[in-house]
């Protein structure tokens, strides 16, 4: 492992702080894990948080089923390497119906993701949720405070939020409410390549470069992960050398052409890059408000 | 001065980032003067506006934009809807980009006077301030405002942009004239520094380089002024470190978790824990990444003591006893609500990483943040700031916040709606106990009461007028007095005739009477009596603080339960009727709120047994409770 940068140490202390003051303040947290490079990063400052202790509190995956395998390998290492808890949830009902990311469009990401999120969050009675979000990531997210208050519908109100000072984090809520809590909030996409690849953290695999089968859609390479692709007519998987820079369901991730394959490779790549990761994510092209609307209903 | 992308080499940008400093800086000023354009401008001349991000700008420039046929660089930074439909900043942005020399952080806050309470958030964690002014406008009554947050916030260095220049045909008579006003209007608020820069941020001169337009102006473009400012404050300061979390994953280990607020640590230093004084040796400092030999202000570590010492959140670890303990202060505060503060109702404070009940005891005067003209106050409406005196449940480890932010800086929280209410900065703490020395006395509460063979306590009872408070409350007091008991009553109504007599039926007034009323029976409770307090006390934050007055056990809420409408019909007084005629002003239940306990010991329905059962029913309960035998 190299020596972090100065910038780096005071992110990961300012994050460390963070994620204390949620245990220390709140009755019930929950770190959602998505189990991309975020989660990654932001599980790695909850183990630093309370070493020699584990985290105290358990882990939360929203599973879709619709998630790359290799996502779903990665996650179940790395629950059994740290030794922490992890809670899986499934919307079971939009399930059995069969609501799909090729048929159903923005209603799958609602009651796949938003939907499941949310009766999780009720479920297990949490007052604190951790989220991995940065704030570089969006404009709506740049607005957005480290402790996020939600009312008891999960919902936000970016009009009227809490204010904010210092390092002095609000967490106080009645029965029902929450606080969102991010402690990536100040990091950047290349902060969090860099942090990876400095501290060797483990990634899952599909951030490197390999030959994956894959159909073009509307400019959007799509890896196909298993046999549940719906081809349209004449489309036949072709092979390219890609990548990705975020991770979702598969059918709606859109790969890069790249050649990195390995974390130097992909953080020498950010630095030449012009475009930005969520170029790639197909459910936020809907309409430049787009995340702040899923967001206000409850959405990470 | 942007990183020509194509050419960085993963090497170069390590070597590059070992050494790059930080600047946190905010934008501010009066609406429309142009902040979020700087800021958009600052983003695309540093390169950090990527293709994607780009095209996207143009779609809604077309769609949202006030620039005609060009890029409007505002709706890069105005990321919520309302703001882009509305063309207006409500919340801080934080962006950030980098240039070969610095990192940045920059919050964009809003201008308008609604939004004082997020433009302060976006003060908070800054070291500078770009305050914007349209050379046409020249100072505005919201620049004086700005300039008086940032200075209040602890913020040192300004830096003034006198924006759109080009619109007043790059004048540099105009430019001066501006300069010199804000230099006669900044003169007592401390800036260490102030520079000011004309610019265009629409156009883009001075911004990177200097502008050929602007040739008259000597001084750097904002960026390289924002690259090389020095804002570092290098004084040497007492290590301090406010515990967030006892570490404790078994009996071999156990730690304290926190961030170094100012200073530094090394295994072998002597401290001491501030509320105690007791003191102890560093054995370890303790990182996932290996013990440390040194740790510094800002670090996130956990500290192993060679001694067993009790540690818990909220207290501060000092290299000494350098640190004062109090439980009052001064401070200037921002009051952030809604609803306003009334001086003596209870609120929680949260500073450092302790939290304590709080009352604002008084309002030394308002500050008038348009003129800067102090003005006298009796309450505080939201965006006011005000100088005021603070008292504390408890004594912490407190410190003015020019000396230590970390120690200095609080938050008021609501106890009901657990809002962020006011943020406050210490400006000066009292000597311990305020000056107001306690005398330590030998006979205490417990052995006056065992004298009486009871354990004193405050059986408080709350409900609307009319509903049975006083009439139960006596029936009380004569079955307790009958078994020997000995017994005190402060009703509401005979303690507004002598103690509270000065006092109304405002809302401030009704605080305070209920805050002297749990004063009164406190005294009580530490001669020994069993106290019947029997108070409309329509406000759920109050009974709360009475409630903190006492100790555990030691407060008993009765909740006298009956409907509105039934209060009404019995209108013993016939207050009811004349309130109704609105002949009284703010009367529970009609006119002004009640809100009833949540959780109260007892809870009385009235309408279903009459009131010599109900008050039997206290009596077996506080004898239940342990008050008495027998």
């Amino acid at each position: 492992m190299t020596e972090q940068t100065p910038h780096l140490k005071r992110l990961e202390a300012e994050s460390i702080h963070i994620i204390r003051e949620v245990a220390a303040e709140c009755r019930n947290p929950v770190m959602l894990y998505s189990i991309g490079k975020d989660s990654t990063v932001m599980l790695h400052l909850a183990m630093k948080a309370f070493y020699p202790a584990k985290p105290p509190f358990p882990l939360l995956h929203v599973d879709t089923k619709w998630k790359f395998r290799d996502m779903i390998t990665f996650r179940d290492e790395t629950i059994d390497r740290l030794g922490v808890k992890l809670i899986k949830y499934t919307n079971e009902e939009a399930r059995s119906q069969n609501v799909n990311p090729f048929e159903h469009g923005s209603y799958y990401t609602h009651a796949m993701k938003t939907v499941a999120l949310k009766a999780a969050l009720t479920e297990g009675g949490y007052d604190a949720a951790f989220g991995g979000a940065r704030r570089d990531e969006e404009k709506s997210r740049a607005k957005e405070r480290v402790f996020s208050f939600r009312t008891a519908a999960h919902e936000w109100d970016p009009k009227n939020q809490r204010p904010e000072f210092w390092h002095l984090y609000n967490g106080r809520v009645n029965k029902g409410e929450s606080v969102r809590a991010f402690p990536l909030s100040n990091w950047t996409e290349l902060d969090i390549w860099t942090y990876i690849m400095l501290e060797g953290l483990p990634v899952v695999p599909l951030y490197f470069t390999a030959e994956r089968p894959t159909v073009m859609r509307d400019g959007t390479i799509i890896v196909v992960d298993d046999d549940r692709m719906q081809f349209l007519p004449g489309e036949t998987p072709t092979m390219r050398k890609v990548r990705f820079r975020s991770l979702g369901c598969w059918p709606l991730s859109g790969a890069v052409e790249s050649d990195a394959l390995s974390l130097q490779d992909i953080v020498a790549e950010m630095l030449a890059t012009r475009t930005s990761e969520r170029g790639g994510r197909l459910i936020d092209k809907d309409a430049s408000d787009s995340m702040e609307k899923k967001k206000r209903e409850g959405y990470f | 001065m942007a990183p020509d992308s194509t050419n960085v080499t993963l090497e170069g940008f390590l070597r590059e980032q070992a050494s790059m400093g930080e600047l946190r800086f905010l934008t501010c000023g009066s609406v429309d003067d142009g902040k979020s354009t700087l800021i958009g401008r600052l983003l695309h001349e540093a390169g950090q506006i990527l293709d994607d991000q780009l095209a996207t700008l143009e779609k809604d420039s077309v769609r949202h934009g006030t620039t005609g046929e060009d890029i409007d660089f505002a709706l890069l930074v105005d990321g919520l809807e309302a703001e882009r439909e509305q063309g207006i900043t409500i919340d801080v942005a934080y962006r950030f980009f980098t240039t070969t020399r610095r990192r940045f952080m920059v919050a964009d806050t809003p201008g308008h006077e609604q939004y004082t309470r997020n433009m302060a958030t976006g003060a908070a964690n800054a070291d500078l301030a770009v305050l914007l002014v349209d050379a046409r406008n020249g100072l505005m009554t919201q620049t004086r405002r700005h300039a008086f947050v940032v200075s209040l916030m602890g913020i040192r260095h300004v830096v003034l942009a006198v924006n759109k220049i080009d619109l007043v045909d790059f004048s540099e008579e105009r430019f001066h004239e501006i300069r010199l006003a804000f230099e006669a209007m900044s003169k007592g608020l401390g800036f260490a520094s102030a520079r000011a820069i004309p610019i265009s941020a629409r156009f883009g001169d001075n911004i990177t380089t200097r502008s050929p337009r602007l040739p008259w102006y000597s001084g750097p473009p904002m960026l390289e002024y924002l690259e090389t400012v020095d804002v570092s404050d290098t004084t040497a300061r007492p290590f301090r470190m406010p515990v967030q979390w006892v570490n404790r994953p078994d009996h071999t280990f156990r730690g304290y978790s926190g961030t170094i607020a100012t200073g530094s640590v090394r295994p072998g230093d002597r401290i001491a824990v501030a509320s105690s004084g007791v003191g102890a040796t560093i054995k370890r400092i303790v990182t996932m990444d290996g013990d440390r030999d040194e740790a510094n202000a800002g670090d996130a570590i956990t500290l192993v003591m060679e001694e067993e010492v009790d540690i818990s959140r909220g207290d501060v670890v000092t290299s000494g006893d350098t640190v004062a303990v109090s439980d009052r202060f001064d401070a200037n505060l921002v009051w952030l609500s809604e609803a306003p503060l009334y001086p003596s109702r209870g609120y929680l404070m949260k500073l450092g990483t302790a939290t304590v009940a709080a009352t604002v005891t008084r309002i030394q005067h308002r500050v008038d943040i348009n003129t800067y003209e102090h003005v006298t106050a009796d309450t505080l409406r939201m965006n006011d700031v005000a100088h005021v005196m603070i008292s504390l449940g408890t004594m912490i480890a407190v410190e003015t916040y020019a000396a230590d932010k970390d120690l200095g800086g609080f938050i008021l929280i609501d106890r009901l709606t657990n809002s962020t209410v006011a943020v406050g900065m210490v400006t000066e703490v009292a000597a311990v106990g305020g000056g107001v020395v306690w005398q330590k006395q030998e006979v205490d509460k417990l052995a006056r009461a065992a004298l009486k063979h009871q354990h004193p306590a405050t059986v408080w009872f709350t409900g609307l007028s009319g509903a049975g408070k006083s009439t139960i409350a006596n029936l009380v007091e004569q079955k307790l007095h009958a078994i020997g008991r000995h017994t005190f009553m402060l009703d509401g109504d005979n303690v507004r005739h002598g103690l509270n007599r000065d006092l109304g039926f405002a809302e401030a007034d009704r605080i305070e009477n209920i805050r002297r009323a749990a004063e009164a029976a406190k005294l009580m409770v530490e001669a020994g009596l069993i106290v019947l307090v029997s108070f409309i006390s329509p406000y759920r934050g109050d009974r709360d603080s009475a409630r903190d007055l006492h100790g555990p056990g030691e407060f008993i809420e009765v909740f006298v339960d009956t409907p509105v409408d039934e209060c009404r019909r019995r209108d013993p007084k016939g207050l009811y009727k004349r309130a109704d005629a609105g002949l009284i002003p703010n009367f529970t239940g009609v006119s002004a709120p009640y809100e009833a306990p949540l959780n109260p010991e007892i809870r009385l329905d009235t309408t279903s047994a009459p009131a010599d059962q109900l008050a039997e029913r206290v009596v077996e309960e506080l004898r239940a409770r342990g008050l008495f035998a027998g």
